[in-house]
């Protein structure tokens, strides 16, 4: 009876988190397009609200194009791997207090671990493709993205420091006199910066750059495979913005005065992941891409030495 | 049913009841995965010929092999990430258990980390990290 419950539970989160997904791309169009000075999607709907949805049934009636020498099961599971991956790790972000999914012990490195599986569904699409396009996307998306993991699994540790803890509901607990951003304000940079790389977001979104390589790893994908790309692309978006606001916003504490304190822990939860995801939009708007060396330097030669300082003036700061 | 097993017994018994829910949350993410590709089957229209089939290059016949011999860098990067993201997993029991080793952990992990550091410069200056 339990393990119904779960499933339930479960099913109806997972539908929720899909459903901010599908709206995620909503919103980013209308960001965009306002910061470009048009208005984005209007014609579906009250404002293109309905947009989303239609974009959805026409991915479902477009033909599947599979090329002829393609690695077929590979081809074909590639996609899902990258929605399993970055659906799994809503498993366990503590919503608000004493509630997550499942709340295990080390929740920062399921998380972590999940998003480096994602890396596969990039390599073995860009591999199964057989198309030139795709192998050096897949190539190119591989190298930043285990470049960029070591120094967000760097620049997390801080936090695991101070909360004394890898679950995520303590760190929010450790959270309740102060977000971490204020100690940790070097490992957050780090991680933000990391996160974007890892989600193959502008202006880091090399493997996919549009102008050179047509789409990166998923040149030859159609259709509702190429939808499921989109879909682990954003949820892997919103996994790493609930994971920023755990670790370094203090997940769903509010600032604790006046009517804010009767604001209930999930508003203030999704307010943090929101104002993340604008942060996505808001720089891809913004900002030129990176060129792949910049990209690499970047992330070896900077943000993986600033994430060792940052452990070491933590740990120093705890010992004195 | 085995959730009825507790998650303390005898050390050989160990049932992991937390971890159900993950696997609940893999299995449903695994369905939402497959369900648009399935349902897709039905739905969508088959009509593939040659061209059709044959890889993107711009709209030229594809010339030579797709996957040709690729810079030798993303295999030095991959060997770095080996070490470091070893390196990774080491530092995070140790950040966990901060407070209770105390001054000779922290002492003991910078020590491990100043190792890492020579091999990390010393690859640096071979020019790993570089990409002409």
């Amino acid at each position: 009876m339990e393990i119904l419950w779960t499933f339930i539970k479960v099913f109806i989160i997972v539908n929720i988190v899909m459903l901010h997904v599908a709206y995620a791309v909503y919103f980013e169009r209308k960001v965009i397009g306002h910061m470009q000075a048009r208005l984005g999607p209007m014609h579906v709907g009250p404002h293109g609200l309905l947009q989303p949805i239609a974009d959805g049934i026409k991915l479902f009636f477009k033909e599947d194009i599979i090329p002829s020498n393609a690695d077929r099961p590979i081809f074909y599971i590639a996609p899902v791997i990258g929605v399993v991956a970055a659906l799994g790790s809503v498993a366990v972000i503590p919503f608000w207090r004493g509630f997550s999914i499942a709340d295990i012990n080390i929740g920062i490195l399921y998380i972590l671990a999940l998003s480096s599986i994602g890396t596969y569904n990039v390599i073995l699409a860009g591999w199964a493709s057989n198309s030139k396009y795709s192998f050096l996307g897949s190539l190119r998306s591989s190298a930043q993205v285990i470049s960029y993991e070591i120094a967000m699994g760097l620049s997390l540790v801080g936090v695991i420091m101070l909360a004394g803890s890898a679950n995520l509901s303590d760190i929010v607990e450790a959270q309740s006199g102060g977000p971490f951003i204020v100690s940790q304000f070097i490992g957050f940079f780090v991680f933000l910066m990391a996160a974007i790389a890892e989600t193959n977001r502008a202006p880091f979104d090399l493997p996919e750059a549009e102008t050179e390589l047509v789409a990166g790893y998923f040149t030859e994908y159609s259709g509702i495979r190429w939808g499921l790309f989109f879909m682990g692309e954003y949820t892997g978006m919103f996994v790493m913005s609930a994971l920023a606001s755990i670790c370094f916003l203090g997940g769903w504490h509010g600032p604790d005065f006046w009517i804010f304190s009767h604001v209930p822990g999930i508003v203030w939860f999704i307010l943090k992941v929101y104002a993340f995801i604008f942060f996505y939009f808001w720089i891809r708007a913004t900002l030129p891409r990176y060129r792949y060396d910049q990209l690499m330097s970047l992330g070896w030669k900077l943000f993986i030495p600033l994430a060792l300082v940052n452990i070491f003036i933590t740990g120093v700061i705890k010992l004195l | 049913m085995f959730l009825c097993i507790k998650s303390v017994g005898m050390p050989g018994e160990y049932v992991p009841i937390d971890y159900i829910p993950v696997i609940i949350v893999l299995f449903v993410a695994t369905l939402i995965g497959l369900l648009p590709l399935v349902m897709g089957v039905i739905l969508r229209p088959r009509r593939p010929y040659p061209l059709k089939l044959s890889p993107y290059e711009s709209g030229i016949e594809p010339v030579g092999e797709p996957r040709y011999r690729f810079s030798v860098r993303f295999y030095v990067i991959a060997m770095l990430f080996v070490v470091f993201d070893v390196e990774v997993v080491f530092l995070y029991p140790w950040a966990v258990a901060f407070d209770k080793l105390g001054l000779f952990g922290f002492i003991e992990m910078m020590i491990f980390i100043f190792m890492l550091l020579v091999g990390y410069i010393y690859a640096w200056e071979k020019g790993a990290l570089e990409w002409d």
